[in-house]
């Protein structure tokens, strides 16, 4: 997700003067082009995440489209009255992006994992929460976010993530993206485990359960339509997201059903309960231990259905 | 573009910038009157001297920017707006009411020529760099001013941008300090002392000038004159007087706070209706 997001933003930047990357001392190689092909529309704000946030919304203010770019929290929480006071309050056209979203950074630590960021960022008026399900999907999003108008959070995955979509689906924001066609249950992923989310529904058919999968990329505003329409035509639902069940997807879904009257016969949000993701390991295996794996997601269905 | 400062007589606009921040925070009940007083002078001189700015236009998209980081010194800001024919002067007598469009911090909504919303100390400086920075990229002429007051020095986040200016010579960027020397629990030196506060911008790269903050034509002179270097941001440390022009606000921690009630707010009116 991070080369698709740099090389589409490269690509688009190159026509369109108003881009402005603003990393902070972050992206070693993998900004380098952009970098080195367009100074006039990068700056190196240094290790000072609260000044990079503050001069992009004065860049913003000033007509660029300004992309602060780091790592998982660095350019989310370090900075969170600046996004809140400067770039919220002002609808600057500023778009967070960060790089290692949930717990991409594996044996890194807790430090550089992103578990509370879309709860946090869901919670700021004006702002969009993007968190797209894979390249394609990263892609899209980028480039949805040139023209659009206002904040926008941006939350990808790490280098590598695997490709869900063999074709290009059409990417909207605030538009959920069906992968797969199901009846029996619904499951809502968000950002890199839709991968994981679709293999657990491929595991689900053999043993004859048929699972929706919606690519829930954008998570505010929210396709109500979609996560009401799944709670009424499929028996159970399931959000899957890599981060705290406090304030994330599963919460964004839950609100809209109980506002809506719609209630599924089961809903189970399934994250990580409000703890640290302090286990030492890959992502892989963090999300193994932490229940988010393929394996550890069928598992929970089953049990959530029979249960 | 038309701006007819030399029309302005800066006496006559101190006072009344002065008078209206003491009659605002009376109706208002409001706090930070010694903040709006000791920067009278400054803003006197940037609205009616130095900023090109049309009042007709406020969006001008050449137009100087002015940020006030200092938000909670607003009464004096919106004074020196609506004296200078932002907006309508009765709009003054609304600060802090109830659907009223100026409240107690700087903010942009609903006010013609407020840059940014302020109020939390430490964000001005970032957003003026960030101006600053796009106006270099696009090669405009304009100038970014922002007014910091001394206590959010203690700010890290205010550091920051100190550092960066420098690295990207954005000689169209001036900080100007309010250094009235009192913070919210005390003194500055009592507090977090900011010696040698020169020293320390100046080594961080800073073009810096001192200047007597309630000297109009010290004032004028100083900032006629920036950038100071070329491709240096400037620094103006303007030493100024908390609470300054009624005599019992002068120097006192209280009026950090304090709304000039009863016979104190008639002694006050009756000092700056008295004095040139």
């Amino acid at each position: 997700m991070r080369t698709a997001f740099i090389q589409e933003l490269f690509e688009i930047a190159q026509n369109d003067p108003r881009i402005i990357l603003v990393v902070g001392d972050l992206g070693f190689g993998v900004v380098t082009p952009f970098m080195e092909e367009l100074p006039q529309q990068f700056v190196n704000a240094g290790v000072a995440e609260q000044n990079m946030t503050g001069m992009a919304a004065g860049m913003a203010l000033s007509g660029k489209i300004v992309f602060t770019y780091s790592i998982a929290n660095f350019p989310v929480l370090r900075p969170l009255e600046q996004i809140r006071n400067d770039v919220c309050y002002h609808k600057a056209n500023v778009r967070i992006v960060a790089v290692g979203g949930g717990m991409a950074y594996g044996s890194l630590g807790p430090s550089h994992h992103a578990t509370e960021d879309i709860a946090v960022m869901r919670a700021m008026p004006n702002m969009v929460v993007l968190s797209p399900g894979d390249p394609v999907e990263t892609r899209l999003a980028t480039r949805a976010l040139i023209d659009f108008q206002g904040p926008a959070y941006l939350r990808l995955g790490r280098a590598g993530d695997p490709i869900v979509h063999k074709e290009e689906p059409t990417f909207e924001i605030g538009k959920a993206i069906t992968v797969r066609q199901g009846s029996d249950v619904t499951l809502i992923a968000t950002g890199a485990l839709l991968y994981d989310t679709l293999e657990a529904a491929n595991s689900l058919a053999e043993t004859g359960i048929q699972a929706r999968v919606l690519s829930m990329h954008t998570i505010k505003p929210l396709d109500t339509e979609a996560v009401i329409t799944a709670a009424s035509e499929t028996q159970a639902l399931f959000t899957i997201e890599e981060h705290s069940v406090i304030g994330g997807l599963g919460s964004a879904v839950a609100e809209t059903l109980l506002e809506a009257g719609t209630y599924p016969r089961y809903f189970k949000s399934i994250g990580l309960n409000g703890e640290f993701s302090a286990i030492v390991g890959t992502q892989e295996y963090l999300r193994s231990q932490y229940g988010l794996d393929a394996n550890a997601l069928v598992h929970t269905i089953q049990n959530g259905i029979e249960g | 573009m038309t701006i007819k400062h030399q029309a302005v007589d800066l006496r006559e606009l101190t006072k009344r910038i002065r008078r209206h921040s003491v009659v605002m925070t009376h109706l208002a009940k409001a706090s930070h009157v010694g903040s709006s007083l000791s920067m009278i002078e400054l803003l006197a001189v940037l609205y009616g001297r130095i900023l090109r700015v049309d009042p007709t236009q406020p969006d001008w998209p050449d137009r100087d920017r002015f940020i006030l980081s200092k938000g909670h010194g607003c009464a004096a800001y919106y004074a020196v707006l609506a004296e200078t024919g932002f907006f309508p002067l009765e709009w003054l007598d609304t600060f802090y009411k109830n659907g009223s469009k100026l409240p107690g911090h700087s903010t942009h909504t609903h006010v013609p020529g407020v840059e940014i919303s302020t109020g939390s100390l430490g964000h001005g400086l970032s957003v003026a760099t960030g101006m600053a920075l796009a106006a270099k990229r696009d090669y405009k002429p304009y100038r970014i001013f922002c007014m910091l007051s001394d206590g959010e020095c203690d700010e890290g986040s205010t550091w920051e941008p100190i550092l960066f200016a420098p690295q990207y010579q954005l000689d169209n960027l001036i900080a100007i300090v309010d250094y009235n020397k009192i913070q919210s629990l005390g003194t500055i030196k009592e507090v977090i002392d900011l010696e040698p506060f020169a020293q320390k911008w100046r080594a961080f790269g800073w073009a810096v000038q001192e200047v007597d903050g309630h000297n109009l034509e010290e004032i004028e002179k100083i900032l006629a004159r920036v950038p100071f270097e070329p491709g240096k941001p400037s620094c103006i440390i303007a030493h100024t007087v908390k609470g300054k022009g009624v005599s019992f606000m002068e120097n006192k921690l209280l009026w950090h706070y304090r709304s000039p009630q009863g016979r104190e707010y008639e002694a006050a009116i009756a000092e700056l209706e008295g004095k040139e």
